[in-house]
């Protein structure tokens, strides 16, 4: 048999591909750079193809919330120290991913915050009032989950992952489009439920977006010791979940980011994870003294990358913003705090009764037998301090 | 009527619920095309698809978080927890978010979910498959935790479990799986939250539940020979827990001993017998006692008929009962330590 030129022609493109098959991991790898929109001074980069510059209506809005949204930060920290809150951990500077996150999604999506992500609460519409309430040491969650598609604030670490896959494979079964966003610190993707919630969520093909803020410290441990990995987006391509890495810090690049992994989820690819480069600029929490493990060089560097100046000279620029709208916003965030300071001003009152109520939908006979003893110890209480 | 053993009751069970309400889902390691390693949900993914019966990854903290989060959408998830030593990585899941979310929430959110857990030993299993666990549940409020000790209340227990507002718990002892009995389904028994008399007797009364149940029978039977009427009563739920029917009983019997397979130290017996004690002080003519476990880790196959309450363990304890009015010697001896 002989070989003719054609049949040498046809075979040829068969055996490069066996060649150099292609590598099935490569389309969920992220860039090996973080994407962005704008650089650090707020000047626009080329927007690349995946990620189209969201609507300037958005990022005006964008800024607004941003805004109004450090201005509660702060509030929050004042309060802490007079005391009103027992312990307010801050997101300032991660103030792009807050709200970028909360105008990626929909009203009826569901959002898994951790305790850093009250500004996001906030930014979602939920009154600061019932935001704070956990912090203020009344009951745990002051807002209505249900209602509002947002989680408690959750404190273990990671275990949210695991009940947005849920929440976004349970919404699917019946029917609905809804997405998760969960969101996550860079210490907690050392967590098995990270892990387990990731890979619970791509094996079920789950509408859910792994919201990633990597602000360099969990507490007081650096990135270095949480993970070898070159970037924390890597995470994903050991679970077949596709994933992207961006400056945290450029409003722009998180809002194009997040709402196409939002796309993602809910055209029913499954998961995508996203890591945001980002810095946490306060401490941990107010109890919290930074100064012990970092460098005050190190803030500083950051803090020219301020995600809201670099916003706002970027609209600026675009003629979206004058000095009279970025008066108005500031105005409006005055006048956020000054409400929000004015409310939180009182002492929540708590009923002891209130200890009995929700530990099931109906109290055992034991609680009922402890609510008669506390019933009776407080009005013992109150007649001793009657006859005083 | 027909012989069915536990495990084709709790298989019913679960049919039946999901024939009953859509927002029923199983899910588990192995609960698919094989029905789980014991076939407690055998047939189920054949009958009802694989939305309504699926497998999972193996990851226990994974499969219980899942549950949570289908439960925030409406969904009423059962698991599966292969095995009781394997349900341990769930723990946060369970302790921190299962048993508190209604709490957190203000009752705006709940987990009607239904954790079963395979648990307790008597089948020779190697080490990690024959923890009994139920203690660590029962100290976390916000849960409930049952347990069947007949192929009745397997199913209507588990019934109740599905439809019940809270999270449970529902520990299956692993040993009386292939038990049987002449039952017809569907069965309804005594609700969640209610003892149950299982024999009556007057001088003495063993609390059991689980595995111990038939032990304690058993015991009671054999103590007629010695001229010992003793009831037994069944826990069915260790939480809610049935103080009423269990002190009622000790107050008639004026003796109590309490029976568990688990390890002793801080276990439900203790709660168990604090409580009979508080409540029945005055009508008791003996200390409350207690047979469990060895409190030591579960032990190799070959020596856990030694670990284990046995009919023998039993009526040795039922023996110190002071049924002579005399104190009990062991306590008053110099070398104990208490």
């Amino acid at each position: 048999m002989t070989t003719t030129p054609e049949a040498v022609r046809r075979a040829s493109p068969r055996s490069r591909r066996a060649a150099t098959p292609p590598d099935p991991a490569k389309p969920l790898l992220p860039a090996t750079e973080p994407v962005r929109l704008l650089d650090p001074a707020g000047t626009p980069l080329r927007a690349p193809a995946d990620y189209p510059e969201p609507p300037v209506e958005a990022l005006v809005e964008m800024h607004r919330r941003m805004v109004v949204g450090r201005r509660f930060d702060t509030q929050a920290t004042a309060l802490t120290k007079q005391g009103r809150l027992a312990v307010y951990p801050s997101s300032r500077g991660q103030e792009a991913c807050q709200v970028g996150a909360v105008l990626a999604l929909r009203d009826t999506d569901w959002v898994f915050p951790t305790y850093r992500e009250s500004m996001a609460l906030v930014s979602r519409g939920i009154d600061p009032v019932e935001v704070l309430t956990l912090l203020r040491g009344d009951w745990h969650c002051g807002y209505d989950p249900a209602e509002r598609r947002t989680a408690p604030q959750c404190t273990p670490l990671a275990t949210q992952c695991v009940h947005a896959a849920g929440v976004a494979y349970g919404e699917a079964h019946q029917g609905r489009d809804t997405v998760a966003l969960a969101f996550i610190g860079d210490g907690a993707t050392s967590e098995g439920d990270f892990h387990e919630g990731v890979n619970f969520a791509a094996v079920f093909k789950a509408p859910v977006v792994y919201f990633v803020q990597n602000n360099q410290y969990a507490i007081s441990v650096p990135l270095s010791r949480q993970t070898a990995a070159p970037s924390l987006a890597y995470k994903g391509v050991g679970y077949g979940v596709p994933s992207e890495q961006v400056d945290g810090n450029d409003p722009v690049a998180v809002l194009a980011v997040l709402t196409r992994a939002v796309e993602h989820a809910r055209s029913g690819q499954g998961p995508f994870l996203v890591e945001a480069h980002t810095y946490r600029m306060e401490a941990h929490t107010n109890a919290d003294d930074a100064t012990r493990y970092r460098d005050g060089a190190e803030v500083e560097a950051w803090r020219d990358r301020d995600p809201v100046a670099r916003l706002e000279t970027y609209l600026r620029a675009r003629g979206a913003l004058d000095d009279a709208a970025v008066a108005a916003v500031a105005e409006e965030a005055e006048a956020y705090a000054a409400d929000l300071r004015t409310r939180m001003n009182t002492q929540p009152t708590v009923d002891p009764m209130s200890l009995f109520e929700h530990v099931y939908a109906e109290p055992t006979p034991q609680l009922v037998e402890q609510r008669e003893q506390v019933r009776a110890e407080l009005a013992a209480a109150q007649d001793e301090e009657g006859e005083r | 009527m027909a012989a069915l053993t536990m495990a084709k009751a709790l298989n019913a069970a679960l049919a039946d619920a999901m024939l009953d309400d859509d927002r029923v889902v199983v899910f588990g390691e192995d609960v698919g095309a094989l029905g789980g390693v014991f076939r407690i949900t055998d047939g189920l993914q054949a009958r009802f698809g694989d939305k309504r019966c699926f497998d999972t990854p193996l990851a226990e903290a994974g499969i219980v978080g899942f549950a949570v989060g289908m439960a925030m959408s409406g969904l009423r998830p059962v698991v599966e927890m292969q095995f009781d030593a394997f349900a341990y990585p769930a723990f946060e899941q369970i302790a921190s978010h299962v048993a508190k979310l209604r709490n957190r929430t203000r009752g705006a959110l709940s987990v009607p979910i239904v954790i079963r857990v395979p648990y307790a030993g008597g089948i020779g299993g190697v080490e990690h498959h024959c923890d009994s666990s139920e203690a660590y549940y029962a100290h976390t409020p916000g849960l409930k935790v049952v347990t069947p000790a007949t192929v009745q209340d397997a199913y209507s227990l588990l019934r109740q479990a599905i439809d019940d507002p809270d999270p449970v718990v529902f520990m299956e002892p692993k040993k009386l799986y292939f038990s049987s009995a002449e039952a017809e389904l569907p069965a309804t028994t005594a609700p969640i939250g209610r003892a149950v008399v299982r024999r009556p007797g007057r001088d003495a009364t063993l609390v059991a539940y689980g595995p111990a149940v038939p032990v304690a029978l058993e015991a009671a039977e054999a103590a007629r020979e010695e001229g010992w009427d003793l009831e037994v009563v069944d826990v069915r739920s260790i939480v809610p827990f049935d103080d009423e029917t269990v002190t009622a009983s000790v107050r008639r019997t004026g003796r109590c001993v309490v029976i568990q397979e688990a390890q002793g130290f801080a276990g439900v017996g203790a709660e168990i017998a604090a409580r009979v004690q508080e409540r029945c002080f005055h009508a008791l003519h003996a200390p409350v006692l207690r047979v469990s476990g060895l409190d030591i880790p579960y032990p190799a196959p070959m020596l856990e008929h030694t670990h284990l309450p046995s009919v023998d363990r039993v009526l040795d304890t039922v023996a110190r009962l002071q049924w002579d009015d005399q104190p009990d010697g062991r306590w008053l001896s110099r070398g104990s330590a208490a």
